[in-house]
């Protein structure tokens, strides 16, 4: 009984020592004692200032007119171009191009949530029965490894493995048979981004689960064994409500990013089957703000998915809290 | 772990006692079950290295990709390391690569170490100008436009800068920084010792393993890279390799017109297959996440592997 105060005692030393402790310093006290620490910061700040707060308040040629060619770089163009108020949004509405993005991208995230999620628990729990080390390590580094592959190479290996000229069409032509080319077909498109999904981040997303897994007492598991409870039922309560808080946490967040489905696995496939498959938010974002030169429309379909982004985090988060869970920011 | 082992005499099996005997059909099951995942990831790396290594009477006779090896012909491995879109790709990419960590890492451990004591002037303000990035993006648009206003069109830089910074690695390392114990700190300031020197001295060298493994994750990030490539980069010799992979698989490019398949004195008349040399770039682009792998997945696994051993 007596280790755990010391421990404490010892964490609290540990930590006040790490602290500067908060004497009745000057500023300029303080400063000539921190600015090494300040200078540190400034190289990242300073990039973080130029490539992503600058782009960010950038978002406001969402209200103008923006034309590039009104001024000699993307700054005067800004200055000189004509501020239309909501112009460009309400373009952005009656566009039923941009509502088809939007849905899309919302069926994708509800599709994924039914076939994706449920896919890391279900490896982490298999992983876990597993008795031998070995067969186990083994297991975790080859499902671990497409996470570390591009987009590019995934959607490549799929074209080469299930496109028109890939190894599955072609072991079907010698066999006499025609296979069809999923790859190019926008009616199955849904199945086909969520197994690359799978494939390239189900074993990854695992790890948070096998984590929750170990943390799970064992004594839990043998005192139901001793009680008569079979293997699904240890399953069933205790094994899940191990990792209830996790999967409700996971949840959240995924709701809270649920306009984000990836960006490079749609952009790379846009063209083989076609707009109206593919054409998430972020691609259309892209195609009529850079390929197609509207500039200020582009913004303002970016600016809508921020926003909105916004709301949905901090609303995922509040869900969150309600829950009983952490989320990804805390209160106070 | 060894008390464990010390109590309980070692068994065949890791089976607990209390566990019942695996059913026969449900052993079968997993086994398959196992074997299919296995096979999904691994059948079709293996289908594209031997592809890639075969010559065009195997490839002809197999009417496409190879799957049983039947010889080692490293023509089209030649063919891209000698010159060309390809060489030039492998070139940009591993350039950008690693002047691209180079730079995220020391500007992440800088600021990571100089927001890791609580209580310094600004540190608040700071830390909320960091995490505020988890909150507000930049749009496509307005970064496209600072970038290109900037003059980094056709410049590797825009591969580089608008990505250095992940404010999640920054949270990771600052985190690890604040794990050290104060008193190494302390003695070391005692010591006249200014901030550098204890960064370089004593910090760094305590957390080699968590900055290795943001290191690495910097360089898979740059590695892996495809889109910025599209937005900034239109000259055909700074592509990176993740573009001409798109360009050759997903595109339908061909080697051959494109520049990659030059006439290799020696080999003779007959160039490699451009399948053969399709299939040499998807593997060069496997390649370096299959070194760098190992180390980042011993880091990550550890904890999980022993803890998740039932006992």
């Amino acid at each position: 009984m007596s280790a755990p105060p010391i421990v404490a005692e010892k964490r609290t030393a540990a930590k006040k020592a790490t602290a500067v402790p908060r004497q009745q310093l000057s500023f300029g006290q303080r400063l000539r004692r921190d600015w090494p620490l300040l200078l540190m910061c400034v190289p990242a700040m300073l990039l973080l200032l130029v490539f992503h707060y600058i782009p960010a308040l950038g978002n406001v040629i969402a209200f103008q007119d923006y034309n590039p060619f009104v001024g000699d770089n993307p700054l005067e163009a800004f200055l000189y171009s004509e501020w239309i108020g909501f112009g460009n949004f309400e373009y952005l509405f009656e566009n039923p191009a941009f509502w088809d993005s939007v849905l899309t991208t919302l069926s994708i995230t509800a599709f994924q949530l039914v076939f994706y999620f449920p896919i890391p628990i279900l490896l982490a729990i298999l992983l876990n029965s597993i008795m031998s080390p070995r067969v186990r390590s083994l297991v975790q580094s080859v499902v671990y490894l497409p996470h570390f592959f591009s987009w590019v190479l995934v959607v490549s290996l799929f074209q080469m493995m299930l496109g028109g000229a890939g190894l599955i069409a072609q072991t079907a032509r010698e066999a006499g048979y025609t296979a069809p080319d999923i790859m190019t077909n926008p009616d199955t498109f849904m199945f086909l981004i969520t197994s690359q999904a799978v494939w390239k981040d189900a074993g990854w997303g695992m790890i948070v689960f096998l984590a929750a897994l170990a943390a799970i007492d064992p004594a839990l598991y043998e005192a139901s064994a001793a009680d008569g409870a079979g293997r699904w039922r240890r399953m069933w309560h205790i094994t899940l409500p191990g990792l209830r808080s996790v999967i409700v946490l996971l949840l959240i967040l995924r709701l809270g990013d649920a306009l984000n489905v990836g960006f490079e696995q749609f952009v790379l496939q846009r063209e083989m089957v076609g707009r109206e498959a593919a054409e998430v938010l972020d691609t259309y974002v892209y195609y009529q703000g850079i390929a197609v030169q509207q500039w200020g429309v582009g913004a303002a379909a970016g600016l809508f998915k921020a926003v909105v982004g916004i709301l949905l985090i901090v609303g995922a988060n509040k869900l969150a809290h309600r829950f009983g869970e952490q989320g990804i920011y805390s209160k106070s | 772990m060894s008390a464990e082992t010390v109590v309980r005499p070692r068994r065949k099996t890791l089976r607990p006692p209390w566990e019942e005997q695996p059913s026969l059909l449900g052993q079968f099951g997993k086994g398959t079950i196992i074997t299919v995942v296995l096979a999904v990831v691994l059948v079709p790396l293996w289908v594209v290295v031997v592809t890639s290594l075969s010559s065009e009477k195997t490839i002809n006779e197999a009417g496409g990709y190879v799957f049983l090896p039947r010889e080692l012909d490293p023509r089209a491995y030649v063919v891209i390391f000698s010159g060309g879109q390809v060489t030039d790709a492998i070139l940009v990419s591993t350039v950008v690569t690693i002047a691209g960590t180079a730079l995220s890492l020391i500007v992440t451990v800088l600021a990571a170490y100089g927001l890791s004591r609580p209580g310094t002037l600004g540190h608040k303000p700071i830390l909320f100008y960091f995490l505020l990035t988890f909150l507000i993006y930049p749009g496509m648009i307005p970064s496209y436009l600072v970038v290109t206003g900037l003059g980094l069109k056709d410049n590797l830089l825009a591969l580089i800068l608008p990505t250095a910074i992940s404010a999640f690695n920054l949270v990771v390392l600052r985190a690890f920084f604040m794990s050290i114990p104060g008193e190494l700190y302390d003695s070391a300031r005692m010591d006249g010792a200014g901030e550098l020197r204890i960064l370089t001295r004593i910090v760094l060298p305590l957390s080699k393993a968590v900055t290795a493994v943001v290191g690495l994750f910097y360089a898979v990030g740059y590695w892996n890279a495809f889109f910025n490539a599209i937005l900034y980069i239109d000259r055909n010799d700074l592509q990176p390799v993740q573009r001409v992979l798109q360009q050759f698989i997903l595109a339908g490019q061909s080697p051959a017109t494109s520049g990659a398949a030059v006439a290799i004195p020696g080999l003779g008349s007959s160039v490699p297959p451009s399948l053969a040399i399709k299939m040499a770039v998807v593997v060069v682009t496997i390649v370096p996440a299959l070194i760098i792998y190992p180390f980042v997945q011993r880091h990550f696994t550890k904890g999980v592997i022993i803890g998740a051993v039932k006992g």
